[in-house]
């Protein structure tokens, strides 16, 4: 399993990371990302590349 | 000892690095930067890095482990260059050998010659940069901002923060009216007026006045502002001069192909601002797009082409394709954008006034270009979706 954890001191709520990987990440109603924290070893790419964009540089993966 | 040398350590330089390994080149890698850091993110040096509290390390870029073995030069920028030789030439005056080059050394403030003192002139780029500047942004400092783009802007909403006296000068007619046009950047006009900034827009400065350091600075209407820094905003240049004598055009930043190959070269590729090239998803002529996500776009792509030549398989020449994106914080206000606002001939507010939350759609001949929200985030992947559909 890749363990993720969004730093939200850091996390503006851009919202660039869901469209790298939207099963992952998401914005809830009132425009804050909410995502899962445990995902498979499968969806390292996307994760991978979400991070890779966030304006922030807040998401980490383990 | 030839290999791959990247020539700037920024995030342009960095994904290069990464994808050549992830495409499984193995052989060395030289990243050469300017500065003395490991690559860093700059958008924070104009905001919680310049309120204080944020050190450059905070800013490294996570490196993923595949770029460990890569060699770094740092502190040390490139001088010159022979690109038929196959070679690099240092300040410090390592001289480095090349099977292909990577050019990601992108963009460095503008800065006009206007008379006066030089001293309490400063820019913001470099991490150094926002040091100097923090260290004079103190309650009550008067701050004079040159330019009224993302910078400028952004530099003015974090003065204010820390209590400065904010006075904006620029030649624009609105802020950041490139980009978002003249609506929505009288709508940001105006949110940094109801927090205490000052504009002088259609104006330029003609001197700045003081004895061993600016005291104040005269505009061409007559008008005398007193400032105890100045920061200059007012646009960037390409950094290609040691590219100079290879017989490219070094204009507007380079002209590269789908691939990110140089034009007139076989083995260069080029990434980042500096690279201008052409966009499947919208029209017209090569650009450069100076936004924070394309030398990771442009980036991902050199490092597959270089990955391909150096391993002896075709380069893939699909169309270049990607959505650049823009954000800006001020005050607690963001504004976000998809596409190429900046080509539009029709702007169409869609939802709320440019006072409030709001958003608006960009078109030109051939339909929609993009789309700017203030405070509606959340309302904007719809129109994500439409533009990519572009392409």
């Amino acid at each position: 399993m890749i363990k993720v954890t969004i730093d939200m001191d850091k996390c503006q709520h851009y919202g660039q990371c869901c469209f790298e990987a939207p099963d992952v990440f998401s914005l809830d109603d009132a425009g804050h990302i909410v995502y899962v924290a445990e995902v498979a070893d499968d969806r390292r790419d996307d994760v991978e590349s979400a991070a890779d964009v966030c304006p922030m540089q807040a998401i980490e993966i383990s | 000892m030839a290999g791959v040398v990247i020539i700037g350590a920024g995030l342009g330089g960095l994904r290069v690095a990464e994808t050549l390994r992830a495409s499984g080149y193995a052989g060395e890698v030289t990243i050469v930067g300017d500065e003395i850091h490991l690559p860093y993110n700059r958008p924070p040096l104009s905001k919680e890095a310049l309120a204080g509290g944020v050190e450059v390390a905070d800013l490294e870029f996570r490196r993923k482990a595949h770029v460990d073995d890569v060699t770094w030069k740092l502190g040390s920028p490139a001088v010159t260059s022979s690109l038929k030789e196959g070679t690099v030439t240092l300040a410090d005056g390592t001289v480095l050998q090349f099977d292909a080059l990577a050019v990601a050394a992108g963009i460095r403030p503008r800065r006009l010659p206007i008379p006066g003192p030089q001293a309490g002139r400063v820019v913001l780029r470099t991490a150094e940069d926002a040091r100097e500047l923090r260290a004079a942004l103190l309650p009550g400092a008067k701050v004079l901002i040159m330019g009224a783009g993302f910078i400028g802007c952004e530099v003015a909403a974090t003065a204010r923060k820390v209590d400065c006296e904010v006075n904006i000068v620029a030649l624009d007619a609105e802020p950041m009216i490139r980009p978002l046009g003249a609506e929505l950047g009288a709508g940001m006009r105006r949110r940094h007026e109801a927090n205490g900034v000052n504009f002088h827009l259609g104006r330029t400065i003609t001197s700045f006045n003081g004895t061993d350091r600016v005291e104040s600075a005269t505009l061409d209407d007559g008008t005398v502002l007193a400032a105890d820094i100045v920061v200059e905003a007012v646009g960037s240049m390409a950094n290609v001069e040691w590219l100079d004598g290879n017989g490219l055009d070094l204009g507007d930043g380079l002209s590269v192909d789908d691939a990110m190959i140089v034009e007139g070269t076989t083995n260069v590729v080029a990434v980042g601002d500096i690279a201008r090239h052409h966009n499947a998803l919208f029209s017209g002529p090569k650009r450069r797009i100076e936004h924070w996500n394309m030398p990771t776009e442009t980036g991902k792509r050199a490092g597959q082409t270089l990955a391909a030549l150096l391993a002896g398989a075709e380069v893939s020449q699909a169309p270049f394709s990607a959505m650049p994106s823009f954000w800006s914080d001020q005050y607690s206000h963001k504004i976000q954008s998809f596409g190429m606002p900046g080509n539009a001939t029709r702007i169409e507010i869609v939802s709320g006034t440019p006072d409030e939350a709001c958003i608006a759609e960009y078109f030109d001949e051939s339909g929609l270009v993009g789309v700017i929200g203030i405070d509606k985030t959340s309302e904007l992947a719809p129109y994500r979706k439409l533009l990519m559909e572009r392409g």
